[in-house]
């Protein structure tokens, strides 16, 4: 099998410790545009649900924006009536038209926390639906693909995708979405509604906003550096904890503990200067803006009183329009955080957008052929195949199996004796040549036909968090209890299933301890025995497996194959000599076949390696598995 | 959390200076809502007079308001001001502030410290105010409110210059008269009487022609200048807070992951099977930036949210006390909000992690039983079980979204609806003449500061449990002592190069364990000689050999070096003695020259010359082009599974110990690599006692001793030969190798 290699996620900057702030390190999508569109369009039949979402939000922060400015003229009643009562002037103050005020406010307030509530609610309701249609994606994609595919995508990649960067567009839909449409409506509004107050106020607030963008990027570029220098050494430190951790007993050992701990304290004394100049530097960000924005405050209420006294404005108003001005800076540090949050939702989509565009599994052919029961011939009519298409590793191979025969593959640890496996299974297509079972292509069965024509027994006992029960009924998933008892029986795991407190029952996880490889493998047996197939493909390699479970899975394995066409990836001597053909594997090629006898007179690499393995010491010989 | 304060110790100082800081910062805050308030009030309302003492007055005017006090305090009034006619040479140096200073003749105010203003600020407002009622009662008879009994200004027949009647009465007359304007406006409060004196003092300085623009102007410029100032003041504390902050908490996360890491070092490998390799290194990375980022939080949130709130209170029960139960109604809602919000979905919070775990896990599986997946066509079934997982999982997190979503909606009505409150109570509190419009709105100010303060605070409590599981992760570490130890006399181990290792009645269980995992091992492995542990997985051979450099203790019996207990010597001079293979040869980030000079930076180049010939890596180092210079990455992962072995067996012969353990370190060799090394180890070794373990037979085969290990306990000793002929399981396992159960037979 071609090495897995996984491709350089890990450059990608992680997220400083600041979090989702504007002065974090944010990763960046290569296509910015184009996956937005795509999520755009993913987003494309949850549209009425957008255009409510989008209605609600600017409702509600109309309405919202609506009231300091109905407020203000509250405070305007109070004051002109109390002014006019100490003048002698007026009536006091005019309790009923307040109170007019307060209720229509009331109203207000609560239609647009209503209004915020419903755009959130089916907001969530979006953002849940596609998280759970990506996941949903995904995980159909895993089953199309080819395994050609995993060769170069190793598993934690596929699984940080389902979860990591689902959850980033998820979060970003769920919380940004809403935000950004409240942030520029309230922007808008706000600006509106300080514009119907006074528009030369208006202009002494806006002017204020460049000197905090201005101030932002400034502390933004230098707490950057001091960001990504944070991450460099805690990287460093990372992996020099990682490194001395998992090398604990050669540290140990080797009496280095002191030379470790001064390399860490090296490292830890810069990350504490980065650490610290990072935090302290995005942490200005706030008062520095909170000054500045005291400052039109100041403007505001200069002018404010010069306008006053003309006339030409209301106190309430005044008080209207220096709470509209404080609301000003957040939706802008809001919309200036978006553009941070929007890439790294960019990122994490277009990486699952990338997968769910990779080529597929070639189609199955339109016109099967319908098979009924296979008989278990098989045929390998010069077949070239290579992993890679540049590098072909098996030449030529040719070799006609009859029903029944037992087929065994040998050769040295990483030969490639798996190899065969998965271009019978068409996990993998040949190049050239073909493969025929009963005297067709494989490529003209469907795939589920021709794999049901198969079992499987490989070294890796693979079982799924389930009851055994549903373990071995997944050979058969329509099998009955009775019929898995009797598979498991068979398979002479059921004596030992019978000893666990909960019998079939017991559920089987990654660290279950009572339950010993072995026993797995045995389980995996049973599987095949209830699938009852033709073919069969069985990997003797029982290396981590106490003797007397030995016995057991090689009598399972020997009254499994019986009539069956058995490949064996073989181990022991006996399946080697009892096989009707040998298939001699090196270097992912097959460079011999024959019998054991026909072999061992060829004096070739088979006799080599059968050789070298009871002389213990001869030259150019590689170990049998 | 508490576990950890003795960390903090050193940050103590300046933990102090920070919340002395957050305090002024909080008082700056809160001040800063008074002088906008002042703006608004005095600058704006009150045309920036803030006092009811006239700077200026005409005497006429004063004479008026002269009528309603005291003798004494007529006193008390004219003592503070000189009064300067027409044509005088004062009057010159006036005329042009006090235009009206060339028809008559006005009081100027001598004095204007603030002592004497505060006295005449409740004497010249109230006369102010009766005056200008009367005044206005003069300008409009309609308005005047007929009173019962005594004295009614409405009694006085039209035409009268009310003031020289006034002024005619008799003292008995005019005493009632202020008796009963008093009572009237006992309600009133300083504050008050200003607001209401400024509007006929405004007019006064109209009259005299005093610009009252710039009055105006000058007051608000001043109020402004001091807000800023405070805002100011109020940013560098923020700053000042900052700084500390942040060298607080990377100052004690550096000195935490320096005491954790030191810590970790000195563990043996109970202690890294008690935490396992990963959670240490979770605890060391991870754990401690969480805690770093805490403590953030703790010094700007947790300290400052209280001293904001408590201030806020009262300052806000200052501006308004009748008014204080709109903040306790407004906090009340916002804590009813967030409890039952956190507590519907708190539960379910619970949850989400396995949940995630088994979306996880079902992946995992999919994906590693890809083969078996497709062999048994069982893709619908992979794929339901998944769905399962996944509409779990967006169940509930779609349950917590939503509640969680109310939080906004709800705070935010909270907010509005307090200041809705305080303006309705306000008002008519304005009407009643008990506090100002200003006051009204301050204290609107001062109600959201105490709202926000406790959200802050509910939100800490909330955050800080989770962040609190990583301090008490990391303090579990820190609290660990490692449970080997050095005993406290240590013996010499005997200067010699042959080291005759004994393994007396050995036993060994994991802590914890309900078993022994090794029985009653007894071998001796002499100087100069290979012994060889053979047997299958969990047979106990590479614990055995781990017990030599006391990676872990014997639970029974004793190992012995040359007679001397290891456990009676330091492990660093046992360790010493010890050349080290690993079963997974890890190699350090560094160059294949510093990994093999691991044992000791300056030996010489010959004996690193040598170590490469023996463990048969020369010819794979000169084939790199950069030879002993290459670059080794993390773990080694950039040279095969081969050479990092190698490489591993390289660097525990540089060290030229008097003991090599091999554990299991020859599986990713070819046999003809495996040969060759073990001849040349053979060779150059000399005296050397060589412990290897392994599961190969054809490696066993040239040992002098094989012991041959099987649950736990020896069940063959002797040479390949012999236990050929005595040992049934070493007989097994030859056999399972392929060939060998051939010779046998």
């Amino acid at each position: 099998m071609s090495e897995n290699k996984t491709r350089e996620r890990n450059n990608a900057p992680q997220r400083g410790p600041m979090g989702h702030g504007p002065a974090g390190v944010v990763e960046k999508a290569d296509d910015f545009r184009g996956t937005m569109s795509k999520l755009i369009e993913y987003l494309g039949q949850h549209r009425l649900s957008l255009v409510i979402v989008l209605i609600f939000a600017i409702a509600s922060t109309i309405f919202m924006i609506v009231g300091p400015k109905i407020l203000g003229q509250a405070t305007t009643l109070v004051f002109e009536g109390i002014i006019g009562e100490l003048r002698g002037t007026g009536e006091g103050i005019d309790f009923g038209a307040i109170q007019n005020i307060m209720l229509t406010l009331v109203v207000l307030y609560v239609i647009s926390s209503i209004f915020r509530y419903i755009q959130a609610h089916v907001m969530a309701g979006i953002a849940m639906e596609v998280t759970y249609r990506m996941r949903k994606e995904i995980a159909e994609k895993i089953n199309r693909l080819p395994l050609r595919y995993f060769d170069k995508t190793s598993q934690g990649e596929v699984l940080s995708r389902i979860t990591n960067d689902v959850d980033t567009v998820s979060q970003s839909l769920n919380q940004s979405l809403g935000q950004i449409v409240t942030s520029v409506t309230t922007l808008i509004g706000i600006l509106i509604m300080m514009l119907s107050i006074s528009w030369i106020m208006t202009l002494v607030s806006v002017i204020v906003i460049p000197v905090s963008v201005a101030i932002i990027i400034a502390v933004v570029q230098q707490s950057q550096k001091y960001f990504k220098e944070q991450q460099v050494f805690l990287g460093h430190i990372n992996g020099h904890v990682e490194e001395n951790y998992s090398g604990h007993n050669v540290v140990q050992a080797f009496n280095r503990e002191a030379e470790s701990i001064e390399k860490f304290n090296e490292y830890n004394d810069t990350l504490y200067t980065s650490a610290w100049m990072a935090q302290f530097l995005s942490g200005l960000m706030m008062p520095i803006m909170m000054f500045v924005g005291n400052i039109g405050f100041v403007l505001v209420s200069i002018i404010g009183s010069f306008l006053a006294i003309r006339g030409a404005i209301t106190v309430g108003d005044i008080q209207a329009f220096i709470q509209y001005s404080r609301q000003f800076n957040q939706p802008i540090m809001q919309i200036a955080n978006i553009s941070n949050v929007l890439q790294q939702t960019a990122a994490a989509a277009e990486r699952v957008f990338e997968f769910l565009a990779e080529e597929e599994e070639i189609p199955n052919t339109e016109s099967p052929v319908q098979v009924n029961s296979f008989k278990g011939h098989v045929e390998f009519k010069n077949v070239e195949f290579g992993y890679d298409a540049d590098k072909v590793i098996i030449h030529d191979f040719s070799v006609e199996i009859q029903p029944g025969q037992k087929i065994a593959i040998v050769g040295p640890t990483g030969a490639g004796k798996t190899t065969i496996v998965k271009l019978l299974m068409r996990f993998y297509d040949v190049s050239e040549g073909a493969i025929l079972v009963d005297g067709h292509e494989i490529q003209d069965f469907t795939r589920h036909d021709l794999r049901s024509a198969f079992g499987m027994v490989l070294q890796d006992a693979w079982l799924y968090n389930g009851t055994i029960m549903e373990n071995i009924r997944y050979g058969r998933l329509d099998a009955t209890d009775e019929e898995v008892i009797a598979a498991a029986k068979a398979a002479y795991v059921d004596h030992f299933v019978r000893t666990l407190p909960d019998g079939y029952d017991t559920v089987l996880t990654e660290d279950s301890t009572n339950i010993s490889q072995g026993q797995r493998q045995l389980m995996t047996i049973a599987r095949v025995i209830l699938a009852d197939p033709r073919l069969l493909i069985l990997d003797e390699a029982t290396s981590s497996v106490d003797t007397r479970t030995e016995v057991l899975i090689q009598r399972a394995m020997d009254r499994l194959m019986e009539n069956r066409t058995s490949f064996i990836i073989a181990h022991r001597l006996s399946t080697i000599r009892n096989a009707d053909r040998i298939l001699v594997m090196r270097d992912g090629d097959i460079v011999e076949q024959g019998s054991h006898n026909d072999l061992l007179a060829q004096d070739g690499f088979y006799a080599e390696l059968y050789n070298s393995q009871f002389e213990g010491e001869v030259p150019e010989a590689n170990q049998i598995a | 959390m508490t576990r950890l304060l003795k960390y903090m110790r050193p940050y103590a100082g300046i933990v102090l200076i920070s919340i002395v800081l957050l305090f002024f910062q909080a008082i700056a805050d809160l001040s800063l809502p008074t002088y906008t308030a002042d703006i608004v009030n005095v600058g704006i309302q009150q045309g920036g007079v803030d006092t009811a003492v006239p700077v200026a007055i005409r005497e006429t005017e004063m004479d008026k308001l002269l009528l309603f006090l005291t003798d004494e305090e007529s006193e008390q009034v004219l003592a503070n001001y000189t009064l300067v006619e027409p044509g005088t040479s004062d009057a010159d140096s006036y005329l042009e502030e006090y235009p009206v200073l060339g028809d008559e003749a006005i009081y100027v105010l001598a004095n204007d410290d603030s002592e004497t203003i505060d006295i005449l600020n409740p004497l010249m407002g109230k006369a102010f105010l009766i005056v200008s009622g009367i005044q206005q009662a003069i300008d409009d008879p309609e308005s005047i409110p007929e009173t019962e009994g005594g004295f009614s200004l409405a009694n006085i027949p039209e035409g009268v210059d009310l003031f020289a009647f006034l002024g005619n009465m008799p003292d008995a007359v005019l005493n009632q008269l202020r008796t009963q304007m008093d009572e009237g406006l006992a309600a009133l409060d300083d504050d008050m009487i200003i607001q209401s004196a400024a509007v006929p003092i405004q007019a006064e300085y109209t009259a005299i022609g005093i610009d009252t623009t710039s009055i105006q102007n000058n007051y608000i410029m001043r109020t402004a200048g001091i807000m800023l100032a405070i805002a100011l003041f109020s940013g560098l504390c923020t700053i000042g807070v900052g700084y500390y902050s942040a060298r607080t908490a990377a100052g004690a996360a550096r000195d935490l992951r320096k005491a954790l890491f030191e810590r970790v070092e000195s563990f043996s490998n109970y202690e890294f099977d008690k935490f396992s390799v990963s959670s240490l290194i979770t605890r060391t990375t991870n754990d401690i930036t969480q805690l770093q980022m805490l403590i953030v939080m703790v010094i700007r949130i947790v300290f400052f949210a209280p001293i904001l709130g408590i201030g806020g209170i009262i300052i806000a029960m200052r501006t308004a006390p009748s008014m204080w139960w709109t903040i306790a109604l407004a906090v009340a809602a916002l804590l009813i909000l967030i409890i039952t919000v956190f507590g519907i979905a708190l539960p379910k919070f619970r949850i989400i992690q396995d949940l995630i775990d088994r979306l996880n896990l079902v992946s995992r599986e999919n994906l590693s039983g890809m083969m078996v997946v497709r062999a048994f066509n069982t893709q619908d079934f992979e794929e339901k079980r998944f769905d399962k997982a996944n509409q779990d999982l967006t169940d509930t997190n779609l349950f917590i979204a939503r509640v969680v979503a109310a939080m906004m909606p709800g705070m935010m009505f909270i907010m509005n609806g307090a200041t809705l409150l305080v303006i309705w109570v306000g008002a008519h509190q304005v009407a009643q003449l008990t506090i100002q419009v200003g006051d009204m709105i301050a204290f609107m100010q001062y109600a959201l500061q105490v709202v926000m303060a406790f959200l802050m605070m509910s939100i800490m409590f909330i955050m800080i449990p989770r962040a609190a599981v990583s301090a008490d992760r990391i303090a579990d570490v820190l609290e660990t002592e490692s449970s080997i130890k050095d005993p406290n006399n240590p013996k010499n181990l005997p200067e010699n190069d042959r080291a005759r290792i004994e393994f007396r009645n050995v036993s060994f269980r994991y802590p914890g364990a309900e078993n022994d995992i090794l029985h009653d091992i007894t071998f001796t492995a002499e100087p100069g000689t290979t012994t060889a542990f053979i047997g299958s997985t969990g047979s106990g051979k590479s614990t055995v050999v781990n017990l030599v450099p006391r990676f872990y203790d014997v639970t029974g019996g004793a190992v012995l070096i040359n007679g001397v207990d290891i456990r009676d010597v330091t492990q660093h001079d046992l360790r010493e003695n010890v050349g080290y293979v690993p079963q997974q040869s890890l190699l350090f980030t560094g160059t294949i020259d510093s990994n093999l000079r691991y044992s000791d930076d300056n030996v010489a180049a010959d004996v690193v010359q040598e170590a490469i010939e023996i463990a048969q890596a020369e010819e794979f180092i000169s084939e790199k082009p950069e030879g002993l210079e290459t670059e080794i990455s993390q773990g080694g992962t950039n040279v095969s599974g081969g050479q990092r072995q190698r490489l591993a067996i390289a660097r525990a012969l540089v060290k030229r110990a008097p003991i090599y353990i091999f554990d299991d370190s020859f599986s990713a060799l070819d046999f003809k690599t495996d040969s060759a090394l073990r001849k040349a180890l053979k060779e150059k070794t000399g005296d050397s006692t060589i412990l290897l373990v392994t599961q190969r037979v054809s490696t066993v085969k040239t040992a002098e001793q094989i012991i041959v290990l099987d649950k736990g306990r020896i069940v063959g000793k002797g040479t390949h030969d012999e236990l050929m002929e005595t040992c049934s399981i070493y007989q097994e396992i030859a056999e399972s190798q392929l060939g060998i159960g051939d010779i046998a037979s």
